[in-house]
C-alpha cells in the first residue's frame, strides 16, 4: 500500500501566506489540485501527502479529532479551544510566522492600574460604584478565564467580541479586553495599555501533529521527510 | 446522568413526591421556574467561573442564554415576577433538572444533568426562625427519603464580617478584606501584603503623583489627576471615572503614609478563618480568639449561638456536627448562615445544601435588600446513598 498522510494548511487569513510561503523554502511547495477556487492539493515533491486547504479553527477541529496526521494553525487557536492539548496534538515545530501575542489591556488613563492584582481592587470598586462586574471583552473565553483564575481575579465577566475589540472599551461595552497584538500599535491607537504582567500568551504558527490520527509506517515516514526539509532548511 | 433507565426515572420520581410533601406540608408552594435562563444573570452574579461550567449558548437572535445551573436564582426572579416589589413573604419548593459541565468528564456523584429539589423562604424578617425552618426542612426531607445517618457542615458569612467591624480597620482596608473574603487563593497574599506594608506599586511617575495626592482635599486631587492625564495625552475614556481613578490613588497614597497593618491583626483573621470544631466549641474558640484580641464579638456569637439552639430544639445533633468560618467562601451571594448535609465525611458530594442570601434579589431586580434563605437537594446522591440505586 502506497504512503499516506494529510496536512491541513491555513485556506486564508493571515497565516495563509505565510505558510505557503515557508513550504515553498523548505523545498514542499503546496499545489492545488482541480480548480484553483478548491480546497485540496499535493505537496510537491512528496508523493502521497494529501494537502487540505481549511480555516485556522477547522483545522483545530481536524487534528482534535485526528482527521488529518498534521496540521499548520496558531498556538493560540489550539490553546483556546482544546480542552486537553498535551492529549491531542504534539507541537512539532513553531514556524516563525504568525507571531500573536494574547495579552490583557485596559484603557491607558488607567494610571492606578498596573498588574493583574490591580484589576480585582478595581472590580471590587466598579462594583460598588455601578452594580456590575467589570467586563472583559474578547474571543478567548477559555485563555482569559484560565489566565483570571490564576491572577487570583475573578470579579469579571466577559463579552464575546469577534471582531474590533480594541474599540469596546472606548465605547463603553467593556472595560478592559483580552486581544491578540503583534506589535502594540493598535492597541495604543485606541488608547489602550498592556499590563506589566497581562501577557497570557506568546503565540506563533506551529507544525502540529495529530494524537488520534492513524500513525501507520508509511504516514511516519512521510512526517519524518517533512521534518528534515524543515531541519534541513533550518540548518 | 438523567435518569437512563425507567427504573431509575420511577425511583427518582418516587423519591422527589416524598420530598415535596414534606416541603408543602411545610408550607412551601411548589413552583417549576424556567430551564432555559438569561446566561447575563448568572454571569454577572455568580461571576465568570460559573460560565466554566454552565451549558450557555446564543439563540438566532443573538440572545445569550443559559441551562439553569441551578435554581435559586430562578427561583428568585419568579417570586420578583410576582411580587416586584418584594415586600411579601413567599415560601416556594420545586424539584427539577439543573445542568453543570464537569471538567473532569460526568460521573455517578458529579452527572452533568441532575435534579435538584429545595426550598426558597422570601422576605421573612425574622432571620433567626426561618433559617432554623430551612435546615430543619432540609433535614426532614432527606430523613423522609430513607437517610438515616448524616452530618451537618455550618459556616456564618455575616460572623467574618463582624469581625472585620470590630476589629475597626481603615475604610479601605475593611472593604478591601470584605471583598477578598471571596476570593480565598488571593486573600491570604493581600493579607500578608498588608501586614509587611508593601504596595502593590511604589515606585514610578504615578506613585509620585500619588504621594503629592495624600495632602490636597478629594475634589482639588481628581483636578489634579486630570491635569496629569491631559500632560501625558491620556484622555479619559470608558465607564471608570476619574473619580474611581482618583479614589484608587488616594488609597495607595494613604498606604504609603500608614503604618502597616499591625501584625496581630493579620494573626487574628488568620486564626479566625482556621476555626473548624463542633458549632459550640467552634463559637467558644472565636469568643477565645475576640477576647485575646480585645474586641466584642458577643452580639454576633450570640446570634449564631441562638441559631444552634433552635436548631437543637427542632431535633438537630448539634454536637455532631462541625462549624466551618472558611465554609461557603465559594458562593458570592450567600450572606449569612451556611451549611450542608453530608454522609460518610464526603465534603465535596454533599446531599444538600443551603444558605442564607440577602443580597441576591435586590441584585436580580428588587427595589431593596430581601431576606432570603433556602435549600437544595441534590436528589440523585441523595437516592444513591439510601440505596435506591444498585
Amino acid at each position: 500500500m502506497p504512503a499516506k498522510l494529510s496536512i491541513a494548511v491555513p485556506a486564508k487569513g493571515r497565516l495563509k501566506d505565510a505558510a505557503a510561503a515557508l513550504f515553498e523554502q523548505v523545498g514542499l511547495a503546496l499545489r492545488k489540485t482541480g480548480h484553483e477556487r478548491g480546497y485540496s492539493g499535493v505537496m510537491h515533491k512528496l508523493d502521497g501527502v494529501e494537502v487540505a486547504f481549511l480555516s485556522a479553527a477547522e483545522i483545530v477541529h481536524q487534528l482534535k479529532i485526528g482527521r488529518v496526521h498534521l496540521g499548520v494553525t496558531g498556538e493560540d487557536l489550539i490553546r483556546e479551544t482544546l480542552p486537553d492539548v498535551e492529549g491531542s496534538v504534539e507541537f512539532l515545530r513553531p514556524l516563525g510566522f504568525g507571531r500573536a501575542d494574547v495579552v490583557v489591556a485596559v484603557p491607558d488613563c488607567w494610571i492606578d492600574v498596573v498588574r493583574m492584582a490591580d484589576l480585582e481592587d478595581v472590580a471590587a470598586q466598579f462594583a460598588r460604584q455601578h452594580g456590575r462586574r467589570l467586563r472583559v471583552a474578547t474571543k478567548y473565553l477559555n485563555l482569559t478565564r484560565r489566565f483570571f483564575a490564576s491572577a487570583g481575579v475573578a470579579g469579571y465577566r466577559i463579552v464575546e467580541s469577534v471582531g474590533a475589540t480594541e474599540g469596546t472599551p472606548v465605547a463603553g461595552t467593556a472595560e478592559l479586553i483580552v486581544d491578540i497584538t503583534t506589535t502594540g500599535t493598535t492597541l495604543a491607537a485606541n488608547h489602550l495599555k498592556l499590563l506589566e504582567d497581562g501577557l497570557i500568551l506568546k503565540s506563533q504558527a506551529h507544525l502540529f501533529a495529530a494524537r488520534g490520527a492513524e500513525w501507520n509506517k508509511g504516514a511516519i515516514r512521510l512526517r519524518d521527510a517533512i521534518l528534515d526539509r524543515f531541519a534541513g532548511a533550518a540548518a | 446522568m438523567a435518569a437512563e433507565s425507567a427504573r431509575k426515572f420511577e425511583a427518582l420520581e418516587a423519591q422527589a413526591a416524598t420530598l415535596l410533601d414534606v416541603f408543602r406540608r411545610g408550607g412551601y408552594e411548589q413552583v417549576a421556574p424556567s430551564i432555559i435562563q438569561p446566561a447575563d444573570i448568572f454571569l454577572d452574579q455568580i461571576g465568570e467561573a460559573i460560565r466554566g461550567r454552565t451549558y450557555v449558548f446564543t439563540d438566532l437572535t443573538g440572545e445569550e442564554l443559559c441551562l439553569r445551573p441551578d435554581l435559586t436564582v430562578p427561583v428568585s426572579r419568579l417570586y420578583l415576577e410576582r411580587h416586584p416589589r418584594a415586600d411579601v413573604e413567599a415560601r416556594y419548593c420545586y424539584n427539577g433538572p439543573a445542568f453543570r459541565f464537569q471538567q473532569r468528564g460526568a460521573s455517578q456523584t458529579h452527572p452533568r444533568e441532575f435534579r435538584q429539589a429545595g426550598i426558597e423562604c422570601f422576605g421573612v424578617a425574622d432571620r433567626d426562625n426561618a433559617d432554623a425552618e430551612v435546615v430543619l426542612l432540609a433535614a426532614d426531607a432527606v430523613r423522609s427519603a430513607g437517610l438515616k445517618e448524616f452530618r451537618f457542615r455550618f459556616g456564618e458569612i455575616a460572623l467574618f464580617y463582624s469581625l472585620l467591624d470590630a476589629l475597626s480597620l481603615p475604610e479601605r482596608w475593611w472593604l478591601k478584606l470584605r471583598h477578598y473574603f471571596w476570593r480565598p487563593p488571593a486573600f491570604h497574599t493581600l493579607l500578608s501584603r498588608l501586614a509587611k506594608g508593601e504596595s502593590s506599586d511604589s515606585d514610578g511617575p504615578v506613585a509620585e503623583l500619588a504621594a503629592t495626592l495624600g495632602a490636597q482635599d478629594p475634589s482639588r486631587a481628581e483636578e489634579l489627576v486630570a491635569n496629569y492625564l491631559e500632560t501625558n495625552d491620556l484622555p479619559l475614556s470608558g465607564n471608570r471615572t476619574l473619580g474611581e481613578i482618583t479614589e484608587r490613588l488616594l488609597d495607595h497614597a494613604a498606604d504609603l503614609r500608614a503604618e502597616p497593618l499591625p501584625r496581630e491583626v493579620a494573626t487574628i483573621i488568620d486564626y479566625y478563618l482556621a476555626v473548624d470544631a463542633s458549632p459550640r466549641e467552634a463559637i467558644d474558640r472565636i469568643a477565645t480568639i475576640g477576647q485575646g484580641a480585645g474586641i466584642d464579638l458577643g452580639p454576633a456569637l450570640y446570634v449564631l449561638s441562638r441559631r444552634f439552639d433552635l436548631l437543637e430544639e427542632g431535633g438537630i445533633n448539634v454536637g455532631s456536627a462541625s462549624f466551618a468560618t472558611e465554609f461557603g467562601r465559594d458562593l458570592e451571594y450567600y450572606s449569612g448562615l451556611v451549611f450542608q448535609i453530608e454522609v460518610g465525611g464526603d465534603k465535596a458530594s454533599p446531599i444538600a445544601g443551603g444558605g442564607r442570601y440577602d443580597g441576591l434579589l435586590r441584585s436580580v431586580g428588587a427595589p431593596a435588600e430581601v431576606p432570603a434563605v433556602g435549600s437544595a437537594v441534590h436528589t440523585e446522591r441523595l437516592l444513591a446513598s439510601v440505596g435506591g440505586l444498585s
